[in-house]
C-alpha cells in the first residue's frame, strides 16, 4: 500500500479550533480524499453555526432559506423543547446537496469533531451527491438555492396579495400530499424542434438505406386502427393513471387559480428534490461513514491527528455505527450508519481478501483489489434497494445474525421465514432490499379517473400491498385537503392488488370557500 | 473552500414561523396556559414558562400505511436461537417480532412541551379579558393633545419654515420669470470691461442690456413672500392613558392571613391586567377597621391591626383621595374591595349610600371580593348565612351599576373569578354570584 509519510506536526492539539485550524484540517482531509480515495466533489463551503441556527435548519428540513409556514415553527418548538430538556442532542453537521456544497458545522464541536464532520459531510456526502445517478437525475445542485430563494419570494408575494390565510391553507393542503408529489420515473420530455428535426432526418436516412422497391408490391391488409374507448381517451388526455397527485392537481384541477398552481408546483419541486435522499439513506450514510473512517485513520497514521484525537474520534465513530440487537431495549430498527458502513467495509474486504464463498458470490470483484474503484462505482450507480440486493454478503448476514420474520395478521403466530444460513441468504437479501424500496414502503396511491365533462368526481386507488390499509384518521384528513384543492368530490378506494377487490372506501367533499369557490351546491 | 461564520447572523430567523404556529395553535395553547396557571403561584403569574400541548389539532397528516393489519416483513439483527419455520407468539400490542418499531415517519404523536416567553404568556393569560366600560371616560383635555404633521401652509411661525419647499418654489418661479442669473450679469460686466475704446456703439448696447438685466433682478426677487411655506401641524386629542387602582381591605381581627393572601392574589392579577391596558397605573392602598387610612403596600398586607369593622370609613377615605389627587376627569378609576363580609350592622345603610352616590359614579369598575375560609373547613350541611356586606351590595348590584361581586374560598378560584369579572359581557353589573 501507500508509503506513509509522517507529517512534522499534528493539525491541532486539544479541543480548541479557529478558522485557520478549519482551513488546515480541510486541506489535509482534501489531500487524502482526492489523492488517495479519488473522490470527486463539489467545491466546499463550510458554515459555522450556533445552536439556535442548527435548530432552525432542522425545522426547515435542513434548507438554508425557506418559505414561511406554521409547521416549521412547530418543528422548531418541538426540537427546541426536546433539546432544552436534554432529551435530544443535535447533529454535528447538516450538509446540503448544492453547488457549492454547503456544510453546517456547530461551533460547539471540538477540533476533532470538526475534522470528522469535514471528512464525513464535506467529502463523503459531497462525493455521493455529486456522483450518484439518482441525484444527477432528479436534483439540480446548481439551481436549488436560487429556486428556494424564488420560492420564498413568490410565497411571500402571494401572502401579501391574497392574504396569509389563503396561502397557509393551500400550503397545508399541499404539504399533506407532499409524500405523493414525486415523479418516480423520468417522464417524456416535451419534444423540442431541434431533436424532432434530427429524428426526422434519421428516419429518412434509415428509409433510404433499407429502401427496397419490392415492398411496394407486397399486398397488405388494412392498416390496423387502434380504437380508444371514450374512457381511455379521456384518461390518456389527462395522463392517467398518475401517481404524482400534486402534479395532477397543478395541471388539471379545474378551479385553482394560477398562483395556487404555482405554489403547488413549488411544493412538489421541493418534494422531488428530496426524493433521492429517501432512497439512498443507507448508501449515503455508508459512503460518508466509510470515507470519514478512511480519512481519519490515514490522518492518524501520518501523525496529523494526535492519539488523543484519534481516541475521541473512535469513541464517537463507534457510537454512530452501533447496532443493537433486536431484543435489546435500545433497538429501534436497523441503523443505516451501521449497516451502510459494514457493507462498505465488507466490499473492501471482498476486493482485497476474499474467501472462497465471496469468490462464488461476487466473482466480478472478489480478489481484484482496488476497492476504491469498486466503491466509487457502487456509489455512483446504485440505490439502497439494488445495493443490498447486489452486495449484502453471506458473511455479513451471519455477522449481523439477520433473520426474517413474517407477521400475517390472519395467523395467530409470527413465523420465521429465513435465517442466516445457506437457504436463507438470498431470501434475506431480497426481503431486506424490499424494506429499502420506496415502492414497497410508501403507499401506492394513484389518480385513476375523473370525468371532467360529468360530475368531476376524482377517483383514486390505493393498491394495498400485503393488505396493509392506510392509517384511517390521517387518510380522511388528507383526502379532505385533496377535495378542497380539487373543488369537487373525491373518492379513494383501497384495493387488494391480488384480487382487485375493494377493501375500503373513503370519500370527501370540498368545504366551500376554503381554497376554491365551490360551485354546484 | 470558503468558511463562513454564520454565528453572528441575526437570530430569531424562525420567529415568523413561531408566530404563525402560535396563531394556529392558539386555542390549544390558551387552554394549556389556563391549566398551567392554576398550578402557578401569583408571584410568577406573568413569568415565562412551558406548557404541554396535545399533538392533535396541529398535526400534519399524510397518506401513511397503517401500523397494523395485513402482512408484514421484519428483518431483525441478532438472531440467536430461531430456525427457519419457527413460530413466535405474537407479542402483546401487536408489535413486530420484538423490539420497538419506531413510527413509520419517525415522528411521534405524543404531546410536546412548548416554551412560551413572558410576553406571550401574559398575552394569552389575559387574552379576551376586557376592561368594562372603558369607552365611558375617554377624556380629552388640553394637555393631552398630540401634534402630527399635516402638509404645508402659507402662514405659520418662522420656527416651522419649510426651507426646502420654500427654495424649491422660489427656484421654479425664478426659472419661469426668467430672472437673470448672477453668472450672466458677471459675464456682461467682464465683456464691457474688456471692450476696446473704439467700440463705443457696442459698449452702449451692452450697458443697456446690463441695466435691463439689473432692473429685472430687482423686480423679480430671489425669494418672494409667495414662495414661503410652513410645515403645518394638526392636533389630535389623546385619550387619557392612566389609571388608578384602589385596593380596599378590611384588616380587622376577623381577616386571617389566608384571607389576606387571597385578596393579595386578586390585587396582583388586577394590577397585571391594568398595567397592560394603561401606560401609567397607580395603586392606592386603603385599609380599614373602624377607621380607615391610606398606607403603603408593606403595611397594607403585613401590619396587624385590631378594631371593629366599619366599611364606610374606607369609602370615605377613598372619596377623599379621589378628590385630592385623582380627578375622575383625568384618571380611570378602578376599585377592588376585599373583605370577609363583616360590617357593623348600623353602618350598612351609610355604606350603600356612599357607594351609590359618590363612589360608583366616579369609578370605571368596582369589584367586591368576599374572601372566606376554605370551603372544606366547614362541616357538611353547614349553611352559611349571607354576610351583611354581601346583602347590602347585592341590592346595589341589581340596579345595574358598574360593579360586580364574587366569593372566593380557595386560591385556585382566584383566576376563574377574575376572568369572570372581566370577561366581556353585555350587561355590566346586572349579576350576582
Amino acid at each position: 500500500m501507500n508509503v506513509v509519510t509522517r507529517v512534522e506536526r499534528p493539525l491541532f492539539e486539544g479541543a480548541e479550533w479557529d478558522f485557520s485550524t478549519i482551513q488546515r484540517v480541510h486541506d489535509a482531509v482534501q489531500q487524502v480524499a482526492v489523492n488517495e480515495l479519488g473522490l470527486d466533489v463539489y467545491p466546499n463551503q463550510i458554515e459555522v453555526i450556533g445552536t439556535e441556527q442548527m435548530l432552525d435548519a432542522y425545522s426547515s428540513i435542513g434548507m438554508p432559506l425557506f418559505y414561511k409556514h406554521w409547521s416549521f415553527g412547530k418543528h422548531f418548538a418541538r426540537n427546541e423543547a426536546l433539546y432544552r430538556a436534554g432529551m435530544q442532542g443535535l447533529a454535528y453537521e447538516i450538509v446540503i446537496n448544492s453547488n457549492p456544497c454547503i456544510s453546517y458545522i456547530m461551533d460547539e464541536n471540538t477540533a476533532t469533531m470538526q475534522t470528522l464532520v469535514i471528512a464525513h459531510a464535506a467529502f463523503g456526502h459531497n462525493h455521493f451527491f455529486k456522483n450518484n445517478y439518482l441525484f444527477q437525475q432528479w436534483t439540480d445542485a446548481d439551481g436549488i438555492l436560487d429556486y428556494l430563494e424564488f420560492a420564498r419570494g413568490y410565497i411571500a408575494d402571494c401572502e401579501e396579495r391574497y392574504g396569509e390565510t389563503a396561502v397557509e391553507r393551500l400550503l397545508d393542503s399541499a404539504h399533506a400530499l407532499m409524500s405523493h408529489a414525486v415523479h418516480r420515473y423520468p417522464r417524456k420530455r416535451a419534444a423540442d424542434l431541434r431533436s424532432e428535426e434530427r429524428r426526422a432526418r434519421d428516419r429518412r436516412l434509415h428509409d433510404e438505406q433499407v429502401f427496397n422497391d419490392l415492398w411496394r408490391t407486397v399486398p397488405g391488409g388494412e392498416a390496423k386502427r387502434v380504437d380508444l374507448s371514450a374512457e381511455d381517451q379521456r384518461r390518456a388526455l389527462l395522463q392517467l393513471p398518475q401517481e404524482n397527485i400534486l402534479h395532477f392537481l397543478e395541471k388539471s384541477a379545474p378551479r385553482l387559480v394560477p398562483w395556487q398552481r404555482e405554489v403547488l408546483r413549488i411544493v412538489r419541486q421541493i418534494a422531488q428534490y428530496f426524493y433521492p435522499q429517501s432512497q439512498t439513506k443507507l448508501m449515503n450514510e455508508g459512503c460518508a461513514t466509510y470515507v470519514h473512517y478512511r480519512i481519519m485513520t490515514r490522518l492518524h497514521q501520518t501523525g496529523a491527528l494526535t492519539d488523543g484525537a484519534m481516541v475521541e474520534f473512535l469513541r464517537s465513530h463507534t457510537n454512530v455505527v452501533f447496532q443493537p440487537e433486536f431484543d435489546d431495549p435500545r433497538y429501534s430498527g436497523i441503523n443505516p450508519y451501521a449497516l451502510g458502513f459494514a457493507m462498505m467495509q465488507d466490499i473492501a474486504r471482498i476486493c482485497n481478501e476474499p474467501t472462497a464463498e465471496d469468490s462464488q458470490w461476487f466473482p466480478a470483484i472478489a480478489g481484484k483489489g482496488n476497492e476504491m474503484a469498486v466503491l466509487r462505482d457502487v456509489w455512483a450507480n446504485f440505490r439502497d434497494e439494488s445495493f443490498i440486493l447486489q452486495y449484502l454478503s453471506p458473511r455479513l448476514i451471519r455477522a449481523l445474525g439477520l433473520f426474517h420474520v413474517l407477521d400475517d395478521a390472519d395467523e395467530p403466530h409470527l413465523q420465521v421465514q429465513a435465517i442466516h444460513n445457506e437457504r436463507g441468504y438470498r431470501k434475506i437479501q431480497r426481503a431486506l432490499a424490499r424494506q429499502y424500496d420506496v415502492a414497497w414502503t410508501a403507499a401506492d396511491i394513484q389518480v385513476v379517473d375523473v370525468n371532467l365533462a360529468g360530475d368531476r368526481k376524482l377517483i383514486l386507488h390505493h393498491r394495498a400491498l400485503n393488505r396493509v390499509l392506510l392509517e384511517e384518521k390521517d387518510a380522511k384528513l388528507v383526502l379532505q385537503h385533496l377535495a378542497d384543492m380539487w373543488g369537487y368530490d373525491v373518492l379513494l378506494k383501497e384495493i387488494d392488488p391480488g384480487s382487485d377487490a375493494v377493501l375500503k372506501e373513503h370519500a370527501a367533499s370540498p368545504k366551500p370557500g376554503i381554497l376554491v369557490t365551490v360551485g354546484m351546491g | 473552500m470558503h468558511i463562513v461564520d454564520r454565528r453572528l447572523n441575526p437570530s430569531g430567523k424562525n420567529l415568523a414561523n413561531r408566530q404563525r404556529f402560535m396563531r394556529r395553535a392558539k386555542s390549544l395553547i390558551r387552554k394549556a396556559v389556563h391549566e398551567s396557571s392554576a398550578s402557578r403561584s401569583i408571584k410568577d403569574a406573568d413569568e415565562a414558562g412551558e406548557v404541554s400541548l396535545p399533538a392533535q389539532g396541529v398535526q400534519e397528516p399524510s397518506f401513511r400505511r397503517s401500523a397494523s393489519g395485513g402482512m408484514r416483513d421484519y428483518l431483525l439483527p441478532g438472531n440467536k436461537e430461531y430456525l427457519e419455520g419457527d413460530t413466535i407468539p405474537r407479542p402483546p400490542g401487536g408489535g413486530g417480532g420484538g423490539g420497538s418499531e419506531g413510527s413509520p415517519d419517525g415522528e411521534g404523536q405524543d404531546d410536546f412541551r412548548f416554551a412560551l416567553s413572558r410576553e406571550e404568556f401574559v398575552d394569552l393569560f389575559l387574552e379576551d379579558l376586557e376592561l368594562p366600560d372603558l369607552a365611558k371616560r375617554k377624556v380629552v383635555d388640553a394637555e393631552a393633545l398630540s401634534w402630527s404633521r399635516a402638509g404645508y401652509s402659507v402662514s405659520g411661525s418662522p420656527a416651522n419654515l419649510a426651507l426646502m419647499r420654500t427654495v424649491r418654489n422660489s427656484l421654479s418661479r425664478r426659472i419661469a420669470l426668467k430672472r437673470p442669473k448672477a453668472s450672466e450679469i458677471a459675464r456682461l460686466r467682464s465683456e464691457i470691461a474688456a471692450l476696446a475704446d473704439d467700440e463705443e456703439a457696442r459698449r452702449i448696447e451692452l450697458e443697456a442690456e446690463l441695466r435691463r438685466q439689473l432692473r429685472r433682478t430687482t423686480l423679480i426677487p430671489y425669494i418672494d413672500p409667495l414662495d414661503v411655506r410652513y410645515r403645518r401641524f394638526e392636533s389630535h386629542p389623546k385619550p387619557v392613558a392612566q389609571a388608578v387602582m384602589f385596593c380596599l381591605m378590611d384588616v380587622s381581627g376577623s381577616m386571617t392571613e389566608h384571607m389576606k393572601d387571597l385578596a393579595k392574589r386578586f390585587y396582583v392579577l388586577l394590577y397585571i391586567f391594568l398595567k397592560r391596558r394603561y401606560k401609567n397605573v397607580e395603586v392606592v392602598f386603603i385599609r380599614h377597621t373602624h377607621t380607615a387610612q391610606e398606607v403603603d403596600e408593606e403595611t397594607f398586607f403585613h401590619s396587624p391591626e385590631t378594631g371593629g369593622t366599619v366599611v364606610s370609613t374606607a369609602l370615605e377615605e377613598m372619596q377623599r383621595v379621589i378628590a385630592e389627587r385623582y380627578s375622575p376627569d383625568m384618571w380611570n378609576i378602578y376599585a377592588a374591595q376585599a373583605s370577609d363580609g363583616d360590617n357593623t350592622a348600623s353602618d350598612n345603610d351609610r355604606t350603600a349610600e356612599l357607594l351609590m352616590n359618590s363612589i360608583l359614579p366616579n369609578c370605571q369598575y368596582y369589584a367586591y371580593l368576599e374572601v372566606g375560609r376554605d370551603a372544606e373547613h366547614f362541616p357538611p350541611g353547614f349553611i352559611r348565612r349571607e354576610s351583611d356586606l354581601w346583602q347590602t351590595y347585592s341590592e346595589i348590584c341589581r340596579t345595574g351599576v358598574p360593579m360586580a361581586m364574587r366569593k372566593v374560598g380557595h386560591r385556585r378560584d382566584i383566576y376563574p373569578v377574575f376572568r369572570e369579572l372581566f370577561a366581556p359581557r353585555q350587561d355590566v353589573g346586572a349579576e350576582t354570584a
